[in-house]
């Protein structure tokens, strides 16, 4: 009767055992060391060098939603790495800015938690609570719009909405309407699903910007959908570089920086793409510290390497990928610009717009009661 | 040790022996295992629906099922399952038979078996891919226009595996099935048509509808498969949860996908309730 | 699973000291067994086809090369070698390695269980029965949602991906359940318990080494279809953040670099969980006959 019992218990026992992988413990500043967790500059804990050194101590940093063609992420890391001698853990690339939060609140206190973050506004400003304030070396360089006055979060690097096409299967396109042509037949795709994602929404918004409408409503768009439904030429496969390759979206709406020829893996006398003149819709991602990151003086130092001017900072590697980096403005008057990158841009011919919080949540809602309805 | 001989079927010693009657105690590590990592996690999903954000009790989570995305994402969920389900349980039962009928030892019916056993927990990307590999724009096969077609496209894609999940389930029925009473039918004048209408069909029939709603509800959590397929829409109910989870656009509610949870798991149990009542009958003539 | 039981045709002849061969098999006459076979190899290629062309397409698309019209075994040399991240051998190894787990956990949880549930309280069967088909019916992102919390207590422990052995086991009861109940109904387990109690078997002796011999091929079977299970399984790793092998494959099929390992991953793992199953299924029968 308690043969079971036991034989059971052992098995658990013997089973934990064989699974005890590396165990966890919230790593903890070196003993008598500064306690970089509650640092919210370089300054504070002693200056760069020390933070370095404390970096250095760490060895590892936990990135996380961070794919290696996404603004050049892949050579930023790399080059992180090197520098410093600190190894990076790219955590599930494939990740929307929720399932970022999502992790961090799970893995809370645990060795894997992610130690920074790369979210779109939305989420940005929703998770604050999660968040540690800090204040990059080159603060002052950003423009205010785009950091939180308290420093816990701050926009890294963003673009303008895009439709990229193959030109050599449509000519050159210079306006959305010519995208509910029969010629598109179940070409045109979203890079994911609006009521979920950042850049379809984005995507959504682009199109009801071209179609006359405002930043204050997303219906316009829902109704370009809509319309490309009912010709027959929307797909509502997401669009990744797969499925261009495949042939079964040659045409993409989505951020410029994803859009180039390179990241989209098609060759560049082919590939193309067009901002309207009339709806220049930019959007900027947010860097955020992770209040419990297990290895907190490396990810501030990761900060610094993003924030920093150098030629090899992380502002000119985004710029390389084809975003454009929050200090730009700041970085082209003191002339530590990559100008050849800068130059490489997709030009934009109109006024640029930014979507607030308040027009993101009446659009989001507004795609939650209509989108499905309008392309099924 | 006298105590333990010839008892009836759960009948405990008329002597009450040296042993009190705990023999349910046996049972108690894998209640506790069941309970820790299936029951509670359930428990926990139907406990949050009925939370707040702000940590109170509500009903709105409820309440919030009853709009058209969600009512659109049950029907979905239920024609698609429906359709996977009658089709993977007809085309099973044909295949089961198929196998069953052959040599117990024989290679195809281990080939079958063996597939089976892989093929029903094929699913998500790599199927979705498959697919899109055979059928898709550049398919090996032809392109298919209806291969995004909701439900019949994801419908033929679930057949992948509802199919061999089928066969896995209803061959032991099909293995009941005496020879004698092939025989006997044969005996008595009749020709195969009786057989099936008067012996095997009625004797199959619990074991084949029981098996069609335990394909059911395999189809109704199906995720990762049509989540790949496509997710610009939610089709389906457990697309709708995973959207309230992971929005980045400001539409992530928790609570929202456990109400949503709650109300699968409702569909659930009248299903499962069917199969539990099915499966009695269809007990009865195979003990 | 049914292959278990001896046919009853052998066991007749068996019985009857008539060789099996001269019975009519399944009580047919001949035509219609000749009906009967036209039917079972027309329906053998049907079905054959249809699940066998899309994977010829996946593995067509593994050995494509970069350029259309050229091939390449890259995807498959690159399963060894996928940088990642993470890299795609790390993830082969825990999932391997949780496989291994949960089909030791699944096994030494449940069949002392059924075996005491048979011999001992057989009205907690139903119940038991009950248990064990509730996670094929309670879909996986639902109880993942439930599962986080206790995962946040178990990541206090251990972070390592191997810890989700504990929800594999719950997941695959339902296909190891069936396959140990038809095993345990095969053998008469409460004339052998009695038999052995009689000549003073303790019941730790019963369970392991005599009835448990009786079952082997049961044993494998579930053991076979747990490995079936997490070998596929991803929405539960993916949901709790954890790397196994379908969560790699899932970000290898969102990244730009060669796509084609998708594909030779996937067969590979098919082909690796069907040829596993269907040596074991030969070895069943072996230790079945050395037992007559």
């Amino acid at each position: 009767m308690r043969t079971p019992f036991r034989l059971g218990l052992a098995g658990l026992a013997a089973a934990s055992l064989l699974a005890a992988g590396c165990s966890s413990s919230p790593s903890s500043s070196s003993s008598g060391g500064y306690n970089w967790s509650n640092a919210t500059s370089a300054a504070s804990g002693g200056g760069m060098s020390a933070l370095v050194k404390a970096a250095k101590a760490e060895g590892t940093l936990n990135v996380i939603a961070l794919p290696n063609d996404w603004a050049n992420y892949g050579t930023i890391i790399k080059d992180f790495s090197a520098k410093y001698g600190i190894k990076v853990n790219s955590i599930q690339p494939s990740d929307s800015s929720a399932q970022e939060v999502t992790y961090i609140q799970q893995k809370k206190g645990t060795s894997v938690s992610a130690d920074v973050l790369d979210v779109g506004g939305s989420v940005a400003t929703a998770s604050t609570s999660l968040f540690a304030p800090y204040e990059v070396a080159t603060w002052s360089s950003i423009p205010a719009g785009l950091k939180d006055s308290s420093g816990l979060y701050v926009g890294d690097y963003g673009g303008y909405m895009s439709v990229g096409y193959d030109s050599a299967k449509f000519g050159t396109i210079t306006s959305l309407s010519q995208l509910l042509g029969s010629k598109f037949k179940n070409d045109v795709a979203l890079n994911g699903n609006p009521t979920e994602a950042n850049a379809a929404l984005n995507g959504v918004m682009m199109a009801s910007l071209a179609e006359g409408g405002s930043a204050g409503s997303i219906a316009d768009g829902v109704n370009f959908f809509h319309k490309l439904k009912v010709a027959g030429n929307f797909n509502t496969t997401q669009a990744t570089p797969d499925t261009i390759k495949a042939g079964t979206t040659p045409v993409v709406f989505n951020w410029d920086y994803l859009n180039t020829a390179s990241v989209v893996g098609q060759s560049a006398s082919t590939w193309k793409l067009f901002i309207p003149a009339n709806a220049t819709l930019g959007g900027f991602y947010y860097q955020a510290i992770n209040k419990d990151a297990p290895h907190p003086a490396a990810a501030r130092l990761w900060e610094e390497f993003l924030f920093s001017q150098a030629a090899v900072g992380g502002q000119n590697l985004w710029l390389e990928g084809g975003a454009r980096p929050a200090e730009q403005a700041a970085m082209t008057t003191n002339g530590s610009i990559n100008q050849t990158a800068a130059a490489a841009l997709p030009p934009v011919t109109g006024t640029p717009i930014f979507l607030t919080q308040a027009q993101a949540t009446v659009a989001a809602t507004y795609l939650a009661a209509n989108w499905p309805k309008a392309i099924s | 040790m006298a105590a333990a001989t010839a008892t009836k079927t759960g009948a405990r010693p008329v002597r009450a022996g040296r042993r009190p009657p705990l023999a349910w105690v046996g049972t108690v590590p894998f209640l506790a295992y069941a309970g820790i990592f299936l029951l509670l996690p359930t428990g926990i999903v139907v406990w949050n629906a009925f939370k707040g954000n702000s940590g109170g009790w509500t009903l709105s989570n409820i309440s919030a099922l009853n709009t058209g995305p969600v009512r659109t994402a049950f029907k979905g969920s239920i024609e698609l399952c429906v359709i996977s389900s009658v089709a993977g349980a007809v085309l099973g039962a044909i295949l089961a038979y198929a196998v069953a009928s052959g040599n117990p030892e024989g290679l195809i019916r281990r080939l079958y078996l063996a597939g089976s056993g892989v093929l029903a927990q094929f699913g998500g990307v790599t199927l979705a891919f498959a697919f899109l590999a055979t059928i898709g724009p550049a398919g090996l096969l032809f392109k298919a226009g209806w291969y995004s077609n909701f439900p019949w496209g994801i419908g033929l894609i679930y057949a992948y595996f509802q199919i061999p999940l089928m066969v896995l389930v209803f061959l032991p029925a099909i293995d009941g099935l005496k020879i004698q009473w092939r025989e006997a039918a044969e005996n008595l004048g009749g020709s195969t048509w009786h057989y099936w209408r008067y012996i095997a069909g009625p004797l199959l029939t619990p074991a084949f509808t029981g098996a069609a709603l335990l394909l059911f509800a395999n189809a109704l959590s199906a995720f990762a498969t049509i989540e790949a397929w496509e997710d610009q829409i939610n089709y389906v109910v457990p697309q709708s949860i995973s959207g309230s989870l992971i929005s980045e656009v400001g539409l992530a509610n928790a609570h929202e996908g456990d109400a949503l949870a709650l109300g699968l798991i409702v569909v659930v149990v009248i299903v499962m309730t069917g199969y539990f009542f099915l499966q009695r009958r269809a007990a009865r003539w195979q003990s | 699973m049914a292959e278990l039981n001896p046919p009853l045709a052998d066991l007749a002849a068996d019985l009857t000291g008539r060789p099996a061969a001269a019975r009519r098999p399944g009580g047919l006459r001949a035509s219609q067994r000749r009906r009967l076979n036209l039917f079972r190899y027309t329906a053998f290629t049907i079905f054959g086809l249809f699940f066998l062309l899309p994977l010829l397409s996946m593995v067509r698309f593994s050995l494509e090369g970069l350029t259309p019209g050229s091939w390449s075994v890259a995807a498959w040399t690159q399963l060894v070698s996928y940088p990642g991240p993470p890299p795609l051998l790390s993830s082969i190894e825990i999932t391997l390695e949780l496989a291994v787990i949960s089909s030791g956990v699944m096994l030494i949880l449940v069949v002392p269980t059924m075996i005491w549930i048979r011999l001992r309280v057989q009205w907690f069967s139903r119940v038991m029965e009950f248990i064990c088909l509730l996670p094929l019916t309670i879909p996986a992102i639902v109880l993942v949602v439930g599962l986080a919390p206790i995962y946040n207590q178990i990541e206090r422990y251990n972070v390592s991906a191997l810890m989700l052995f504990w929800a594999y086991v719950v997941l695959a009861l339902p296909y190891a359940y069936r396959a140990l109940a038809a095993g345990l109904a095969a053998v008469d387990a409460k004339t052998l318990s009695e038999a052995a109690r009689s000549l003073g078997a303790r019941w730790p002796t019963v369970m392991l080494r005599v009835i448990v011999p009786n079952m082997w091929q049961a044993i494998l079977n579930s053991l076979l279809l747990t490995v079936a299970l997490v070998l596929g399984e991803f929405t539960v790793a993916y949901l709790l953040g954890y790397v196994n092998l379908q969560t790699n494959l899932f970000e290898i099929s969102r990244s730009s670099e060669n796509a084609g390992v998708l594909f030779s991953a996937s067969a590979a793992t098919l082909l690796f969980a069907f040829i596993l199953l269907l040596i074991l299924s030969y070895a069943g029968r072996r230790l079945r006959r050395g037992q007559r």
